[in-house]
This record gives C-alpha cells, structure tokens and sequence, in this order.
C-alpha cells in the first residue's frame, strides 16, 4: 500500500490512468512473485534410511502418490488448511510413532518390535488403579460415587466444560499433586477432552491468525499441532543452550520479542512447559517471576503446561505459575495453566485436560469453546470416585514418584555404562540424552542419520532434537516411563550396537 | 474497571470477544427462562417446561438394564478391572478396532445392512458438534461458504462457523410444498453466491431434518448428489437423527444412493454421525465422520486429536454395539416408543387446531402457529414467542432461529419428558389456544357455548390418548443438564 499510493501519485501527473494503474498493477505481481520464491520451505531433512520415502519429497508429490484410484485427484477438492494438515508425517516424532505402530514390541509374540521410548507415556504405576478399580467399585457407571447420578444424568446433555463434582476433584488433585503449595479453585477449571485441545482453545483466545507465541526451545512437537494448524497462529523457538544446561534466558527471549517486532508480528504471549519437555527442567521461583515481569512490560499472556507437575523425581522444588500469581494480584489476567490426567495419572486413553485461568474473560471463552472438545461424563464419574479418595491419591503420587525415581536411576546409569550422558533433569517421563558425540556430520542431518539408525537397526523409536526443534544437534529424547525394570537391559543392549558402529575410529 | 475491561478485550483474540457462540442473540431467551425456573413436577410445578432440548431419554431403561447385565463392559467394575491397563493407555487417534468395527455395523443395521461401512473410514470426533467442525476445517477455507437447506439446527451457526471462518448460505424451503428442497431453490442459492463472489464449497443436508423431522426422499437425495457433482463442491450428509424414524417412509441414507450411483465422484461426499440422538447419549460425545475421500479421512484424523472420545466410552460402546440381540431390540423399541410419543404430541395439538409438518422422524414436532401471529412478520413470531415462554411457560424454538423464510413456525421437542409432563404441557397449550380464541371471539355466546363444548370434548380426549401405559423416564427436571449448569 505505502508503495502503491505515491507512486499513483507521481504516475497521475504525468502518465495519466493508464500507467497510474498498470504500474501498481505490475509492482503487485512483482511483489506476489517474490513473496512465492522467499516463502521458508518446509522441514524436509534428507534421509538415506527406509524412513526415506516420507521425508524426502515435498508434501505436495508425496500425497499425490495417496490418491485414490478413482481417478479424481481428492486433494484438489480439500481446504487449502487441509492440505497443509494432510501432509504425510514428516517430522521423525510422528514417523517414529508410525513405525512402533506398524511393529511394536512384545516381550512374547514380537521380541524384535520397536520399542517404544518416543511417546511420554507413564506405564509404570497404571497397577495401583487398577486395583483400587477391582476393589472399590461394584456397581458399574450407575450409582458410582455415592452421587450416583445414574445412567440417565450420565447419558443426557452436561454442562460442556464438565461436572462441577469433576471440576472440584481436578482442583483438588491439582493441589495436591502441585505440592499444596497453593490452593486451585473449582470454579476457574475448564475440563477438555485432553490437553491437545486445552492448548488449541487457548491458542483460540489469545491470539489471531498470524500473530505468534514465544516458546522456549527445545519443545515439545505436538505443540506445533496444537497451537498452529487450525489456528493460523505462529510459533516462535526462543533457543535453550546446553551450555545453559537449557534454561531460559530472558535476554533471549527480549531478543526474540523484538526480532517479531521488527518483522512486524504480533507476540501475543509466551508459551513455557514446566516441567519442560523435552529437557525435564524445573524452572525456579526466580524465573517465573521475571517472565511474570517481562509478560507485565509487554502487556502479553503467559500459558504454562503444567502437565507434568507430579512426575517429578529429582529433589528440585516445583514451582506452578499459581504460586507465583497468588502474591501477583493486578497480573492474574495473563496467566493460563494447561493441566491433564494423561501423565501423572497415567491415563492418556481418558481424555481428560484442563485450562486454568485468571482471567474471566477467558474463562467464559473457554467454556463455551469446550462443547467441540468436551470428557465423556462416565469417565468423568469413574475419575470422581478415583480422586475422592485422598488417602488413594496421595499414595498412588507418592508410589509413582518413587518407581520414577528408581527407573530414572537405572535408565540413566545404563547410558552412562555405554558412555553416554543425560542433562541433570528432575522431572518428565523422560531425559535429554546427549549423543552429539556420535553424530557425523555434527549436524541435523548427522542427526537424523543416528535417529534413523537408532530406529532400524536398535529397532528404539527416540525423538531426534530437531523435532523439537533443539538448536545443537545430537540430542535426543528418550522416555523411560514405558518400560519396565527387565526391558531397560534389552534397549541397553541395542543402543550398544548402534553406538559401537557410530564411535569415531580411534 | 471499564478501563482495564477494554484493555481486556484488545488482549484476547477475536474468536474470543466475538458473538460468534451466538448466545447473545435474543433466542436465548427461552433458555434463560427455563434456567431461572424449570419445571418440576412437585417441586415447582409451574415452572418453564423444556422443550427446546432434542434429546432422546425414552428408552434409557434398555440400555440401563444392558449396562447392568453386562458389567464386563464397563473398565469401572470388578469384571473389568482387567481391561483397564490397556485401555487407560490407549491414545492412538484410529480408536480401538473394535469400536469402529462395532460403530459400522450399528450404522449399517441402522440402514437396514442395505450400505457397507468400512471401518476404516470411521473418524472420532468430539460429539457431531466437533464432525461438523472438523469437516468445515478440512473442506472449506476461510470465507469459503456451505449452503444449508433452512429451515436448520441453529447450532449449524456456531459450530460450522465460529472457529472455521467459513459462512453459511440458506438454501430457501417453503411451506407450500412441505419444506422440500428443489433443484430450483439450489441453483438459486449457488447463484446468489456467485454473484455475491463468495466460493461454495458444499452443500450440508440433514437427513432425517432437524427442525422439520422428515426424510429425504431418494429423489431429493439424487437431486442432491447430481447438484454437487455438477458444481463439483462437497456434500455432507448429518444423518445424526437416522435411527429415530418412527414410520413410513424409510430412512434412505446417501450411502445407499452412493452405491446407486455408479459414477458420482465420491471424494466428494462425507457423513457425519454421532451416538446423541438415536441412543440418547450426549454425554458420552461420540461424533463420527465418515468419509469416502481418502485425504479427508485422514485429515479429519488428525484433527480427531482434538476432540477423541474416551477409551473407557469406546469399549463401553463397542461392547454394547457388538450385541446383535440388544442392537435389534434398541432399535426397534425405540422406534416404536418414539411414535407413540409423537402421535400423543400431534393429536393433543390437533385438539385445538394447531397443525404440524406430517413427520416421521426426529425428537421433535413442527408445530404451525401461523394464524396465530398477529401478522405474518418474524416481530410477531417473537412476540409470540415471549408469551409462549413467559405466560404458557414452555421454552419451544422459533422458527425465525432455524432462519425459516417463513414466520409462524415453532419447533417443539418431545422425547426429553415422561408422559405426564407431556400431559401437563399439552393441557397449557390447550389453555392458551382456548383463551385466544375466546378473546377473540367477538362474535356473541352462541360460538362460545360452542367452543367450551369442544372445549370440554377435546379434554376428555386428552385424558384418553395419555392413557397408554405410564412410561417411566428416568428424566427429570431437577437432573436437567441447564439446572445442573448453574451449580
């Protein structure tokens, strides 16, 4: 536009219509025509593996090779947002699960599976539920939990953002598995069918399409899934470096902040994970604050995924967002926590998430966003019974946390016998593993080529640090909560053979 | 405080502060109304009575009495406590097989094993609610519109439109000849939009109709498939109301006219399902997309994570669906229970003069009221409709809502109450038409004694028609979803 009108201006005094309108006319094209070429074209890491024939091509080619044999091309006919949606899995974190999918292992009938360690998924103490289930429920989904409600107050039409018995039992189990350290209140819970779409419904409030988030870097993948696609919205990697031990630094993020600035993007909040994820840090009281501060100065939101709050096994004192906003009166509006049952509570197949928030406005936003994404209400009843019973919960966080502790411990000293190394974490399902080492060339590609490995030959599926978009190459995420003590030794065992060919010859 | 409310408002998004959830608009009302004093048949007996809600609460008993028999069912039982490792950890976003297998073959029964549904095809979302929305995120972009034959479910507005971007276009139906939907009325809406340079990227039918609770026919469904091929947009077929067709004529899914139609391109049609209405399960949300387009199912199934249904509710109802003896005997219970209701509602309307769409399916009744409009105005139709809410307190739905180009319709529900409160709420209707027509009645004593005999008549034909055996619905008012909301 700033181009267009003076030009029309000087055209008109001497051009006259004609060239007033083909001169624009004709920078606008230019201008498309630039804007085409100069588009970042999206992640393609090359790879020689059999993991190839997703990675390599461009989305476009390789779902043509999808089309159905009707002869129309189906692609042509979807949403542009779709096709972008579409697209064959090319980050190694979803191939990685395609393939544990297509070959898992099973210590009887399919000994030489993938084994999964790509996934944070928390198997270690599903048992405690199982039998607190078998020893204190008799009477199906009707008449659980004393409130029995009945089959008929479970089947008809709920409020969507759930039942306020629910709502009341996730606050307090918030509370207790946050440390008690502050108190969360029923009415500020938003209950959603999981956490991914928590993040989306945020994403939905917050911002518009085209403005961006922060977020610290690495990351976790999904979250491109979840605050992105639909959304239109941006993420901006905020780079956490080993050095650092990963942690965040503010003057990092004031640099980013104002790079957005200059290009024109509007930053409409900061989007952290703590425990992070991939890397497992706390971030401490000190931190909080400053992000709390940095937020305040640029008038913008801060969304903390708090999902992995009780699957902490290191000695490190959680610290939630909730805390620090209890003394922070005038800046509660801007804080937004994401909670879930799919970690600490292992049981992701449920479909529970919750957005906890400050702010009214989003609140009643949120509410009314939940009817696309709402919990099933048996399982919000089986959940009620569960988390009633305190004596169960405090027990079933205080177990888990030890079996975290103990698999942690030997996970990591097993890498360590092969000469690898984790970054010190506290908490998550899983640990930062260090294998810059073996990696040749040092970088993505290097990378990927030992993920690849690691996948076809160790038959282990791990996430590659460039899925989440980690800076150094090298790193990798493994999870450790899948297994169990006898499998550690097995994923040892194949790790040892991919090492021993990567070691740089002596 | 304003201040910082304003400042608020510039901090959250549009989607946000917007009215696209669309409970600002003046139809909330009925609900508001209801929320503040809903009928209870001892506790509170003159309160607002709910008729706006479709939902389908008559034949819980059924699959209350399968629940219990079947306690292996339910991961949240000493039976089947066992399953409760494997399913607690299941989150692949294809669902179990067996849910989907069982979810097929329900659907198929529910056409009559005359259509195949193939597994593989079947998509979970987060109720229909989140089908329609995630179908409208993988066909169309923003500004890209759908028409929509009205008049339709309101709900259409929020859930198509709000989070999409996308724009609903009327497809116009009339009362004169019973709400069909023509070739004529689609070319001309097609028409609209393309002089109005808006894309159509489809057209979404509701099959049985919510409001109107008629089927298709197989030619209007032919039509249908014909329209869009030509223009070469989408199709999308709610067949949510599919297995509450009570009588004649037969539900006809586009499945079956797919099948039909040899040469209709197929990447162009899609069917969204949900367990809502046929089995009367809101709670559990379980939406279903279907379909026959291998990019859209695998779109749509990645933005299933979004909106996937509970593995506890999946095996629940792939147990359920599984067994051929309850499915039979659901199905056709249901459909017998749902007439009966039906014809108690339309013959106690009749009674006074009230007539409504000859329909077949849905949870519902199209009710006429035009002549009882002041003028043939949508002002006057809400008019109507504040006293309906406010003086015969029943919350009912105006047409105007389901953008019907016609003012003087309202939608009534019906398979949300037992049968006394259908009693009570047919006998304030018959109150209400009789005080109108009484001050009306200009015309001396002589049209008075008539009416109070048919007054006094149609009473006692009342009583007769609600003597079929008491049906015992687990509903009631108190256990409302909106009563339960407020606290």
């Amino acid at each position: 536009m700033r181009l267009i009108v003076p030009l029309q201006g000087v055209v008109q005094g001497r051009g006259g219509l004609i060239l007033g309108s083909l001169i624009p006319c004709a920078l606008f094209y230019f201008l498309q025509f630039y804007l085409k070429r100069h588009r970042s074209p999206p992640r393609n890491p090359p790879s020689p593996s059999s993991s190839a024939a997703n990675l390599s091509e461009l989305p476009r080619s390789s779902s043509r090779a999808n089309l159905t044999t009707r002869g129309s091309i189906g692609l042509v006919h979807v949403s542009a947002r779709a096709k972008a949606v579409a697209a064959p899995n090319d980050s190694p974190y979803y191939i990685g699960l395609d393939r544990v999918r297509e070959d898992p292992y099973d210590e009887m009938s399919n000994p030489d599976g993938v084994i999964q360690l790509g996934l944070a998924e928390n198997r270690l103490s599903l048992d405690l539920i199982e039998d607190w289930l078998s020893k204190n429920l008799t009477g199906s989904i009707l008449g659980v939990g004393g409130n029995g409600l009945g089959l008929s107050g479970i089947a008809t039409y709920q409020p969507m953002d759930g039942l306020m018995e629910f709502k009341v039992a996730m606050a307090d189990f918030m509370t207790e598995v946050m440390g008690r350290t502050v108190s969360f209140d029923p009415s500020r819970v938003v209950l959603t069918s999981g956490a991914t779409p928590a993040l989306e419904i945020l994403s939905f409030c917050l911002a518009d399409q085209g403005n961006a988030f922060l977020v610290p870097a690495p990351y976790y993948p999904g979250f491109d899934r979840d605050m992105r696609w639909r959304t239109g919205v941006d993420l901006i990697p905020v780079h956490c470096r080993s050095c650092d031990n990963f942690t965040l630094s503010i003057t990092a993020l004031e640099q980013s902040f104002n790079q957005a600035r200059k290009r024109g993007q509007k930053v409409r909040g900061i989007l952290i994970s703590n425990p992070s994820n991939p890397v497992g840090n706390l971030l401490n009281r000190d931190m909080l604050y400053d992000l709390l501060d940095f937020a305040r100065e640029r008038n913008i939101h801060i969304i903390s995924d708090e999902i992995f709050a009780g699957s902490k096994y290191g000695n490190e004192e959680f610290v939630s967002m909730a805390e620090i906003v209890d003394s922070e009166e005038a800046d509660k509006d801007r804080v937004h926590i994401i909670y879930g049952m799919s970690k600490d509570f292992s049981v992701p197949g449920f479909r529970v998430g919750v957005i906890y928030s400050f702010n009214e406005n989003v609140l009643a936003a949120s509410r009314k966003l939940t009817r696309f994404s709402s919990v099933s209400t048996p399982t919000q009843q089986l959940l009620v019974s569960v988390l009633s019973d305190k004596r169960f919960t405090q027990e079933y966080i205080k177990m888990n946390k030890q079996r975290m502790r103990s698999t942690y411990d030997l996970f990591v000293a097993g890498l360590k016998e092969l000469g690898i190394e984790c970054t010190k974490s506290s908490a998550g399902l899983y640990c930062w593993v260090d294998m810059s080492r073996l990696i040749s060339p040092y970088n993505e590609k290097g990378e990927l080529d030992l993920w690849d490995k690691l996948l076809n030959i160790a038959k282990i599926n791990v996430t590659p640090g460039s899925a989440c978009h980690c800076i150094e190459p090298g790193w990798f995420r493994f999870c450790f909560t899948t297994l169990n003590e006898k499998e550690i030794p097995i994923v040892m065992e194949r790790i040892r053979k991919v090492v021993e060919s990567c070691k740089p010859p002596m | 405080m304003m201040h910082m409310l304003k400042n608020q408002e510039q901090v959250l998004s549009k989607i946000a502060t917007n009215d696209g959830h669309g409970e600002n608009s003046a139809f909330f009302d009925g609900w508001k109304a209801y929320d503040s004093d809903p009928y209870h048949p001892t506790k509170n007996p003159n309160g607002v009575i709910q008729m706006g809600l479709a939902e389908n609460q008559l034949s819980f008993d059924l699959v209350q009495k399968w629940v219990r028999n079947n306690p292996k069912a339910s991961i949240c039982t000493t039976e089947g406590a066992n399953d409760f490792k494997d399913i607690a950890i299941f989150q692949d976003y294809h669902g179990l097989p067996e849910f989907r297998n069982a979810v097929a073959k329900f659907m198929e029964k529910v056409r009559g094993n005359r259509v195949r549904f193939d597994p593989a095809r079947i998509v979970m979302s987060g109720g229909a609610t989140g089908a329609q929305e995630a179908l409208a995120f993988c066909l169309a972009d923003p500004g890209d519109a759908l028409l929509v034959p009205a008049p339709y479910y309101p709900g259409n507005d929020r859930d198509l439109t709000w989070r999409t971007g996308i724009q609903l276009l009327p497809v116009v139906c009339e009362s004169s000849n019973d709400f069909k939907i023509t070739r004529e009325a689609l070319e001309t809406a097609y028409q609209k939009a393309q002089e109005s340079n808006i894309r159509v990227k489809g057209l979404l039918l509701n099959n049985p109709s919510n409001p109107l609770g008629t089927v298709l026919d197989k030619e209007t469904l032919t039509e249908s498939l014909n329209f869009t091929n030509d223009k070469k947009i989408h199709l999308i077929c709610d067949e949510i109301y599919s297995a509450t067709v009570f009588s004649q004529p037969d539900f006809i899914s586009i499945a079956e006219i797919v099948q039909e139609n040899k040469n209709c391109d197929l990447d162009l049609v899609h069917i969204v399902y949900s367990l809502s209405k046929d089995l009367g399960f809101p709670g559990f949300r379980v939406g279903i997309i279907y379909s026959y387009n291998d990019s859209v199912v695998n779109c749509a199934r990645k933005m299933s994570s979004f909106g996937l249904v509970s593995t506890q509710t999946q095996h629940l109802i792939a147990s359920m669906l599984s067994d051929d003896v309850f499915v039979d005997r659901f199905i056709s219970e249901s459909s017998v229970r749902l007439g009966a209701r039906h014809r108690d509602l339309s013959r106690g309307l009749a009674q006074v003069g009230i007539g409504s769409l000859k329909s077949n399916a849905g949870l519902f009744c199209w009710m006429d009221l035009r002549r009882m409009l002041k003028e043939p105005s949508f002002e006057a139709e809400l008019e109507l409709w504040r006293v309906i809410i406010y003086e015969v307190k029943l919350n009912v739905s105006p047409g105007g809502s389901f953008h019907c180009s016609e003012p003087g319709w309202f939608r009534v529900c019906f398979a949300n109450m037992d049968d006394e409160t259908t009693r009570v709420a047919l006998n304030r209707i018959h109150k209400f038409v009789i005080q109108n027509k009484g001050v009306e009645a200009n015309n001396g004593k002589k049209q008075c004694r008539r009416s109070k005999l048919e007054v006094s008549l149609s009473f006692r034909r009342l009583d007769e028609i609600m003597m079929t055996p008491h049906r015992m619905s687990p509903h009631s008012p108190m256990s409302s979803p909106l009563v339960r909301a407020r606290t």
